[in-house]
């Protein structure tokens, strides 16, 4: 058996938290991308293309992630894509965030008077540019707590790639654990890393919300 | 893609199904219970209590079900503390659910307006009976659909549950997979049970709303 200090385990699991940084982060810009153009989608004037928007949001809300990710991690192989786990993990945690970042925009368009449309097309605006000038910008503005907040979902999300085998921070506990048989030590410094990327931004989207319930 | 296990397999799916549905069953009575008593203890306990909630919902909040899951099942036995594993994934699912539900619940306690315990008080009812007769079912049409969609939300993450060796629907899909080597049509079948479930689920959460709680419930 390996001998691991205390601070032993406390430098292996920072440094695996890296990755869950960096997945987090791979994650929401891939799902902000793809969100953005599942939202064009969402709210096109042509009925077809919103309800098959609807239907992608709802497939995304009502599976579990964890099938989500065994999906992305066996099935992409069948379509002749050599996959890693780091792979199966960005491209499955992307396509959940455009779901759910899509659906969340979406209320803020909702949210708007349709006196906003209605201004820029008299200001001779096209679709495109009433969306970018005009729509966009608020409907960004009045939902960003929220967005902040699925930002804090979809951290604690990347828990879940530890199972379809991407190093990270709980995959890495895991093995510390098998290593050292010190469960509630190990479990629970992974919660309190967890924590620590977590709390802030639930503060931040707090204050925000705070601020956009004041205006 | 090859479906001939499927008939094979329809008796192991049905019997992880029916396990799932155990598992939130009860996570939604317990889980409902206990976030009524941890909003109504938020609001009126002693500061020590509202304290101690608070730090409780924020902890859970903040950190990933799974952790929370193998923290309670592989970390709580070196405190005594020793559950099986369908025992540990219901205390798990009910003490996250909870964190979130008392929010909701407390904003519907918040909701119902001061005059209607001033009133009750003054028809002579008990602060106790006030808070169960009056304010309670007023508070819950007003969240029900926010807590349709938790015990929803509760009922995929529940998928993660089959880690710690619960036999219910996902741990269901791993032997299948195994058996089979058809991986991705294994885990495509039962995503779509899990789709199902989760319509029906909603469903039933609202027409049983309905009946329950009156008109108005969506």
């Amino acid at each position: 058996m390996i001998e691991f200090t205390f601070w032993d385990i406390v430098r292996n699991l920072l440094f695996a938290a890296r990755w869950t940084v960096l997945l987090s982060l791979a994650a929401f810009i891939g799902g902000g991308i793809v969100g953005l153009i599942v939202l064009f989608f969402r709210i096109a004037k042509n009925g077809w293309s919103r309800r098959i928007a609807s239907g992608y949001i709802a497939l995304f809300q009502g599976t579990p992630l964890l099938m989500q990710l065994f999906l992305m991690f066996f099935g992409l192989p069948m379509l002749g894509l050599r996959i890693e786990p780091w792979t199966a993990a960005v491209l499955g945690l992307t396509f959940f965030a455009s779901a759910y970042l899509a659906e969340i925009w979406r209320s803020g368009v909702d949210a708007l008077p349709l006196g906003q449309w209605d201004a820029g097309a008299s200001l001779g605006l096209h679709y495109l540019q009433e969306l970018r000038l005009i729509i966009l910008p608020q409907a960004f503005a009045i939902t960003r707590a929220p967005t902040v907040g699925f930002l804090v979902q979809l951290i604690k999300s990347t828990a879940l790639t530890s199972i379809i085998g991407f190093e990270e921070l709980v995959r890495t506990s895991n093995a510390i654990n098998n290593a050292t048989f010190e469960p509630f030590k190990v479990y629970g410094l992974v919660a309190l890393i967890f924590f620590a990327m977590c709390f802030p931004l639930t503060r931040y989207a707090r204050a925000l919300e705070r601020r956009a319930s004041a205006r | 893609m090859a479906f001939a296990w499927l008939p094979g397999a329809l008796a192991d799916i049905a019997r992880g199904a029916a396990t799932t549905v155990l598992l939130i069953a009860v996570t939604t009575l317990a889980g409902t219970l206990l976030s009524i008593l941890g909003a109504a203890g938020r609001r009126n306990g002693p500061a020590l209590l509202r304290h101690a909630i608070g730090w409780y919902v924020e902890i859970i909040r903040n950190t990933p079900f799974l952790v929370q899951l193998f923290f309670i099942f592989f970390g709580l036995p070196s405190l005594g503390i020793r559950l099986d594993p369908l025992l540990a994934a219901i205390v798990a699912m009910t003490l996250n659910m909870a964190a979130y539900t008392i929010e909701i619940v407390g904003a519907g306690l918040d909701a119902v307006p001061a005059g209607q315990t001033e009133a009750a008080l003054s028809l002579g009812l008990r602060p106790r009976q006030v808070f169960i007769k009056i304010v309670l079912p007023q508070a819950l049409k007003v969240i029900y659909p926010a807590l349709t969609s938790q015990i929803v939300i509760m009922m995929l993450e529940s998928a993660v549950v089959s880690q710690i060796a619960v036999r219910e629907l996902t741990y269901e899909a791993d032997m299948l997979q195994a058996r089979t080597f058809r991986s991705f049509e294994t885990y495509l079948v039962v995503t779509i049970v899990y789709l199902a479930l989760s319509m029906a689920l909603r469903r039933l959460l609202v027409s049983g709303g309905r009946r329950v709680l009156g008109a108005g419930v969506s």
